[in-house]
């Protein structure tokens, strides 16, 4: 089971590798499209590849609560526990 | 029992004969959409990779377009119409619950009285129909059989809708199927998952435009309707998805399907000579390359940037253009993967013409 941080870290690895932003400029407070420009087909490769590294399940309809960095941490060390 | 039923002379094997394709004139262009949705050029060349999709006008049927595309696909083939003996037509938009739209075209084509039906897979229409002319042809029921997929979108959506209307366009793609001394077509992997009847539907049914046209107080008309109609709504039932359902599944659970075509084909990525995958999204196509983890040599269909989303019409409209534009693929091997509104899927390795 992961720490927070290091589920924001492997993160922001995904959020690197799908768009190419910095890792630094991954924070719990960003916003996925309104600071990280991300969009929804983006967002779904981020959320497959979560999946996959955190061997969790992040159903469809979730998706749409995940409106932050923050909130995808949060789920993903809630499903993990 | 004293008799015994005469069963037909089997074939061993069939494969495409030949492929012809249709393009309707209208260019729509994306500052074309831009007039109807709130959006850019670089948007949706961005996210979809479409920089121009054809569409019909109004005098142009899907009829018309079927037969045109299915003429070019005889001549390619070098048979005649009479020659058919199977005419499997794949679309969704052919604007008559019944007669079927492939006894109007095997009539217009001279290919009467060869059986003739339509099939309803949406964007796998024509994978479906090429699995069942494979068994058609293999099973001695059918020596040569067409395969249409057709589609004039353009009539059924809404142009202010922003899940997939702008993706559309409209056109036809055919390809001839007969008997063959070589296996061309590989067993077909298909499927449906009923669980996502509504990820990509219609906004609501035929009956629902009825009650709103007709009113529900006439009996003699009275039905069930499941969802009528909100006051404002467009009575037109029109397309509309759920895309990052669609982009989900599309990507990671076709990826999965497509690989097992290549399985059940007994054969690797590095024996692909093309890939031809449904025309959807070029993300989706971009993405499916890199989880198939196909070599750079593999050519890959990338017609949706011209042409659009032209669901059961665009792999063999992938397929006859990739055959002009890169003869060397002739006679060698290319996967093809339709998946739509179903959402249903179908998937087979077949050698090219």
């Amino acid at each position: 089971m992961a720490s927070n941080e290091e589920i924001l870290a492997g993160l922001a690895e995904i959020v690197n590798a799908e768009t190419g932003l910095d890792v630094a400029d991954v924070q719990l407070d960003k916003s996925f499209t309104e600071d990280l420009d991300i969009d929804s087909i983006s967002m779904m490769t981020i959320v497959v590849e979560a999946e996959d590294k955190f061997e969790v399940k992040i159903p469809d309809e979730e998706v749409k609560n995940l409106k932050t960095v923050g909130d995808a941490v949060s789920f993903i060390a809630a499903a993990q526990a | 029992m004293s008799v015994q039923l005469k069963t037909p002379a089997t074939n061993a094997y069939s494969r495409i004969l030949g492929t012809g394709s249709f393009r309707p004139d209208v260019v729509v262009t994306n500052d074309d959409v831009c007039q109807w949705i709130d959006s850019s050029d670089e948007w949706i060349r961005q996210r979809t990779g479409i920089i121009t999709r054809h569409r019909a006008d109004a005098n142009t049927s899907v009829l018309d377009m079927a037969e045109a595309a299915s003429r070019r696909a005889l001549e390619d083939a070098g048979i005649t119409a009479e020659q058919l003996d199977t005419v499997i037509v794949a679309t969704v938009t052919f604007p008559h619950a019944t007669p079927s739209a492939a006894s109007a075209l095997t009539e217009r084509l001279g290919a009467t009285p060869a059986p003739a039906y339509d099939i309803s897979a949406a964007c796998a229409g024509y994978c479906y129909a090429v699995a069942q002319a494979d068994a058609l042809v293999r099973a001695g029921l059918a020596q040569h059989v067409l395969v249409v997929g057709v589609e004039k979108l353009s009539d059924y959506i809404d142009n202010s809708e922003r899940t997939i209307s702008f993706l559309l366009g409209d056109g036809a793609g055919a390809v001839v199927i007969g008997a063959s001394e070589v296996p061309g077509i590989s067993p077909s992997v298909w499927g449906s998952d009923g669980s996502k009847w509504n990820a990509i539907s219609m906004t609501h049914s035929q009956l629902a435009l009825r009650e709103s046209v007709l009113g529900s107080e006439n009996e003699l008309l009275e039905s069930a309707v499941d969802e009528p109609l909100e006051e404002h709504a467009n009575p037109w039932p029109t397309l509309r998805q759920d895309g990052q359902t669609v982009f989900r599944w599309a990507v990671w659970e076709m990826a999965k399907m497509a690989r097992k075509a290549l399985h059940e084909a007994g054969i690797e990525a590095e024996d692909l000579a093309a890939f031809i995958p449904h025309q959807a999204n070029m993300r989706i196509i971009d993405e499916m390359v890199k989880q198939l983890k196909l070599p750079e040599s593999v050519v890959v269909a990338r017609d949706i940037a011209e042409n659009g989303n032209t669901s059961a019409a665009s792999i063999p409209m992938a397929m006859d253009r990739m055959r002009r534009e890169h003869p060397e693929v002739s006679g060698k091997l290319a996967l093809q993967i339709g998946f739509g509104a179903g959402l249903v899927f179908g998937a087979q390795v077949v050698l090219l013409p």
